[in-house]
């Protein structure tokens, strides 16, 4: 088989760098270009020291890119829909890791963003990135909107319960605590070292914009479910954990939701139920998951009312970015989903 | 085959297996005595808690 060629535009940041790393290793994948305004020229390894020896690719201007098999757009918000022409005149196939094309619903985006969408007419030919929802969907897909990283981390946990009608759609709370790597490679007054080292620090208590997509993922009836939902930037580099409180319409006992995942998760690759009685580690923890695909899952069953907590968590520039959006890949080009995404991390660390 | 009596896991046993014996659920962790073998039951195992600081 001819390997696919891609190339990456705007692969100079986290994300970038995470799915260059991945693709430099995709047995199936040939890297054609990867572009940088602002590192033209230069080596790759330049912005991602961590590639040095793995590749002598050189960024190159976005005005250099030639025709490809795919791109992967990794470019900052609206630049994506600016652009999304010249990008189809290079390729029929793209997957956007920006938020630019993930809200099916021109209102909606509106509403979340304060401004207009510059090509609302493409929004519901993107399908939403999340393989462990739309998955047959990708497989004929030609256009792929990668998922927000903690609309993935609150989304998946979720799911069941919504899909099968199970809880008071009005009610569900979620805390996400993120790493500082959510927040890119650009440097400002809120990241300097003295700043940002050992804060714990309420950054988006309400009208985080990744709660468009899971009201969008999650509304299975006839009225929109209402999340309330709080972001909480802690000293972290890389990962979310998200704490879901849920409250059931009925009662179920804790094995009933065991049932539950495996009815919807079990052969599902990079989702792992996470709930021990013992140990260090009975519930998902963030650092294990560093440079995995995975989404470690993890509940508790309030004894004394309705509320089922739910803990879930990923690395957001890869189960929460770049590595979802090559297991999108994979998917779409009939690969086996886990091609170039086995790595199970690291212990201890 | 027995039921995991914490988390519904169906859980092989091997025929040589014998009552008292303790063996780990495989999904949740949790450190299970078997209790029967014919049919096969298993409970929890007594375990001593931890205090978190509760």
């Amino acid at each position: 088989m001819s390997k696919i060629e891609v190339s990456v535009v705007g692969g100079s940041g986290y994300t970038g760098g995470e799915l260059i790393r991945l693709l430099l290793f995709h047995p199936n994948v040939k890297i054609k270009q990867v572009t940088s305004e602002s590192y033209v020229g230069k080596f790759v390894h330049k912005a991602h020291p961590n590639l040095r020896k793995a590749s002598d690719l050189k960024f190159s201007s976005v005005n250099e890119l030639g025709k490809c098999d795919l791109l992967f757009l990794c470019l900052p918000h609206g630049s994506a829909q600016k652009n999304i022409d010249n990008f189809f005149n290079l390729s029929e196939r793209i997957i956007d890791l920006s938020a630019d094309f993930r809200l099916n619903n021109e209102t909606e985006y509106k509403n979340w963003y304060k401004h207009n969408h510059i090509r609302p007419d493409l929004l519901k030919k993107f399908v939403y990135g999340i393989p462990e929802l739309h998955r047959e969907e990708m497989k004929t897909a030609k256009l792929i909107s990668s998922a927000g990283c903690n609309a993935t981390t609150t989304i998946l946990p979720l799911y069941p319960f919504y899909k099968n009608d199970l809880v008071d759609i009005d009610r569900t709370i979620i805390e996400v605590k993120v790493g500082s790597s959510e927040g890119g490679n650009k440097s400002s007054d809120a990241s300097h070292h003295p700043e940002r080292a050992g804060a714990v620090r309420s950054y988006q208590p309400t009208g985080h914009r990744h709660s468009a997509e899971i009201i969008q993922e999650l509304s299975f009836g006839s009225e929109q479910i209402k999340i309330h939902f709080s972001a909480t930037s802690i000293d972290m580099v890389r990962g979310v954990l998200a704490t879901s409180h849920i409250f059931l319409k009925e009662n179920l006992e804790e094995k009933d939701i065991w049932k539950l995942y495996r009815q919807f998760y079990n052969d599902e690759p990079f989702i792992r139920i996470v709930k021990e009685n013992e140990g260090n580690y009975r519930y998902p923890e963030p650092k294990l998951l560093i440079g995995t695909n995975y989404c470690d899952i993890g509940f508790k069953k309030d004894d004394n009312s309705n509320r089922v907590v739910l803990i879930s968590a990923i690395d957001n520039l890869m189960k929460g970015a770049a590595g979802q959006a090559l297991q999108a890949f994979n998917i779409m080009y009939g690969l086996d989903e886990k091609t170039g995404l086995e790595f199970p991390g690291l212990h201890p660390i | 085959m027995a039921e995991c009596p914490v988390c519904a896991a169906d859980i092989q046993l091997p025929d040589d297996t014998v009552a008292g014996e303790l063996i780990e659920c495989p999904d949740c962790g949790t450190e299970l005595e078997v209790t029967s073998v014919n049919p096969f039951k298993l409970a929890e195992a007594p375990s001593e808690e931890e205090d978190w600081g509760e």
